[in-house]
């Protein structure tokens, strides 16, 4: 993973030292609230409805074991033992004292981590695919790219004060797992005729309260425009993106008005002057940061081991998490592991300290000292050889870190909803404990299959409800909780905003209405059918029916 | 009143006249004027003794003013708030596609913490609130050391320095 130079460890260095200064003066009166709001928005720190909520930056989800001990620390030291990671590969502390932040940030500049750009009306941490570097169906890896836009965009000058937050998200794989096409710029590593690799570049994705999915304006696009296109596409929303109304100021909304081509034209016009600048990224930097995204030393005789196969027919719990938990890996005998921050009664994305401190453990003893976070809030180990796998898991249970659940039902995207949050409108985490309640039968969870419930607190969507298989959506109805739910939403490949099922249901009967909806799937679907593909081919109608007009 | 420029606080004798009166007179001295005022009233401006800018705003077309920039020996740009960063785009096209010489000031609702900013996108003098103490906004210059990205100061990408 990439290392720190002294260049680097200067600028967190420095990011510290000016926010302690800022937050000083914040504290001294000599900054107004509003003056400081924008500040520490920058650097991740939202005052928060009990306390104040730091977001730390994991650039496109890739953390060491010694990082992840640091984050553990800092949740035992300066908050209540655990942290939430979001859907966007963060992780959030929900407890500390503002006055200890820039301490905070001391620590994790010590083990080259930030909060830069977090938050704030600008370029946020650039994510990408879990499994980049290691998945079987990759084109080209997208960790170097994403650690070039992550020093472009850092204190980029320009594009600090834009009309609004700014998400960026890069995939190199056949199938998109980092939800690309919700991002204001998603990129699609992509090979051309020649058979040359560069990018695909999607504007205008976004969740919130207009949601859209992005489109593409540059079919190709050679490496070396990768950061002057950037920047085109950044100026032209600064200029132009709306001010008068933040509801209104995304990109999306830009695109959305003056349309994909006129938009796409803007950004040509732009980017033909600044193409061949100081922006032009030459092969060297390519190679040089490719340097530190190598393939580690792999045991090449990984596959030659007999254990797996016994321990999966002789214990039945090991079996049916492997069938979950542990994914396909390019290299013969390795696999990825999930590890699920999804165990019934968990607030979904939450980690201990102690959970924290025993993956990061695992992955020093097994997996090239490497953790990756997903986008739905969870955890990988990289690189597991198969001979592993078994005292791995037994490992995770100890903590109960091995809930067989990875794409099952409970396996929810979950905001941290009304018991937390300033904005919400309802709860979503006593949502997910209803469902994991109700759903509590294992065989059944893995008859229903592939199944992603997202939910949100409010139309904010930061659960992502909207590209659901089920989205739920607080709402607030004259100060009763009821919730929304829609079906078919997408964030893959093909992806797609779902359908509005019918009006708001009460809070008690969440759980309830998605066991009808899927008693209609399990009538209607054909055999192996996923319930998106089924949901697709027989349409909303049966699922309406189910939910609203039959008992059960 | 006392601004920013070239690192240091220095006195400068240019006025802001916000509201020009349309075909009035202009006060005497060195003055800046909007540019929608400028271009129509372009006799007035013409007759005025001192030196003239004009100031211009995020609302403000590039390619409106890029013919007449030969006229004028500093451009303002207004930032009505500190959060509008509209005229962080305008500085950098001022100086790096017209190549524009003269100095570039901040006007309006400027702060220490978006000097360091300004200053990178070649804004080149800062009008700082009033209320604030000029002596701690000159630190704002100053926060970083390492920057990573090209920009309107002259600097390269850090990585040609790798």
């Amino acid at each position: 993973m990439y290392k720190y130079d002294n260049y680097d460890k200067t600028v967190v260095n420095e990011r510290v030292a000016q926010f302690r200064d800022q937050t000083n003066r914040f504290l001294a009166g000599k900054l107004s609230e509003d003056e400081y709001r924008p500040l520490r928005l920058m650097n991740g720190l939202y005052l928060q409805r009990y306390a104040p909520m730091l977001r730390v930056a994991i650039p496109y989800g890739l953390l060491s074991a010694e990082q992840l001990r640091m984050l553990a620390h800092i949740a035992r030291k300066y908050d209540k033992n655990y942290g939430h990671f979001s859907t966007r590969q963060n992780i959030q502390y929900n407890w500390p004292r503002l006055e200890t932040v820039p301490d905070i940030l001391a620590d994790l500049a010590s083990v080259e981590m930030h909060a830069i750009q977090t938050s704030g009306n600008c370029i946020r941490n650039v994510t990408s695919d879990q499994f980049a570097g290691i998945s079987v169906d990759e084109i080209e890896d997208p960790r170097p790219y994403c650690e070039i836009i992550r020093q472009w965009s850092t204190f980029h000058p320009e594009f600090s004060y834009l009309p609004r937050k700014f998400k960026i998200a890069v995939s190199g794989a056949e199938n998109d797992r980092a939800a690309v096409q919700v991002h204001d710029i998603g990129i699609y590593l992509v090979k051309n005729d020649q058979g040359d690799t560069g990018f695909k570049i999607l504007v205008g994705g976004g969740l919130g309260r207009l949601p859209h999915i992005a489109v593409v304006i540059k079919e190709f696009l050679e490496k070396k425009y990768l950061l002057s296109y950037l920047e085109s596409i950044l100026r032209i929303y600064n200029l132009f993106g709306r001010r008068d109304n933040m509801h209104k100021a995304r990109i999306k909304i830009l695109v959305k008005a003056i349309g994909a081509e006129k938009f796409a034209e803007m950004v040509d016009e732009e980017w033909q002057q600044v193409k061949d600048s100081a922006m032009l990224l030459d092969d060297r930097e390519i190679e040089r940061v490719k340097q530190y995204f190598t393939q580690p030393d792999y045991d090449p005789d990984a596959s030659r081991d007999d254990s797996y196969q016994l321990q999966l027919s002789n214990d039945q719990a090991f079996a049916t998490w492997s069938e979950r938990n542990v994914q396909a890996h390019k290299i013969p005998g390795y696999h990825a592991v999930y590890i699920s921050l999804k165990a019934p009664g968990n607030p979904p994305g939450d980690a201990t300290s102690e959970q924290m401190e025993l993956v990061a453990d695992l992955a020093e003893k097994y997996s090239f000292n490497e953790i990756r976070v997903t986008h739905d809030q969870n955890l990988v180990l990289g690189h597991i050889k198969q001979a592993d796998l078994y005292p791995v898991w037994n490992d995770l249970k100890t903590q109960g870190l091995a809930t067989p659940n990875i794409g099952l039902m409970t396996d929810m995207i979950c905001c941290p909803g009304l018991d937390f949050c300033a904005l919400a409108n309802a709860g979503s985490i006593s949502i997910a404990n209803q469902i994991n309640q109700h759903f509590d039968d294992i065989d059944y969870l893995h008859d229903i299959g592939d199944l992603q419930i997202k939910m949100s607190g409010c139309m904010n969507a930061c659960g992502h409800h909207h590209v659901g298989h089920i989205g739920i959506l607080g709402v607030d109805k004259k100060g009763e909780e009821f919730y929304q739910l829609t079906l078919g939403g997408s964030a893959s490949r093909d992806a797609a905003l779902g359908d509005r099922l019918g009006p708001a249901i009460p809070k008690n009967e969440v759980a309830d209405t998605i066991k009808k909806i899927l008693t209609a799937y399990v009538d209607h679907r054909e055999e192996g059918e996923r319930f998106l593909d089924t949901y697709k081919r027989v349409g909303i109608e049966p699922f309406k029916l189910s939910a609203y007009y039959q008992s059960q | 009143m006392r601004i920013i420029k070239d690192k240091q606080i220095q006195q400068d004798d240019w006025t802001l006249i916000k509201d020009p009166q349309v075909n009035g007179s202009l006060p005497e001295g060195d003055i800046i004027v909007p540019f929608s005022y400028w271009k129509d009233n372009q006799d007035a401006c013409s007759g005025h003794k001192g030196k003239l800018a004009v100031m211009i705003n995020g609302d403000t077309a590039m390619t409106d003013l890029a013919s007449f920039l030969d006229k004028f020996e500093m451009i303002a740009l207004d930032f009505p708030a500190f959060k509008d960063g509209r005229c962080y785009s305008h500085a950098r096209v001022l100086r790096d596609r017209h190549k524009f010489q003269g100095d570039i000031r901040a006007v309006g609702d400027v702060l220490r913490d978006q000097l360091f900013y300004m200053q990178r996108c070649g804004i080149s003098s800062f009008a700082v609130r009033e209320d604030r103490d000029m002596e701690d906004a000159l630190n704002g210059l100053k926060d970083f050391s390492v920057t990573y990205q090209s920009a309107s100061d002259g600097s390269l990408p850090i990585y040609k320095t790798r």
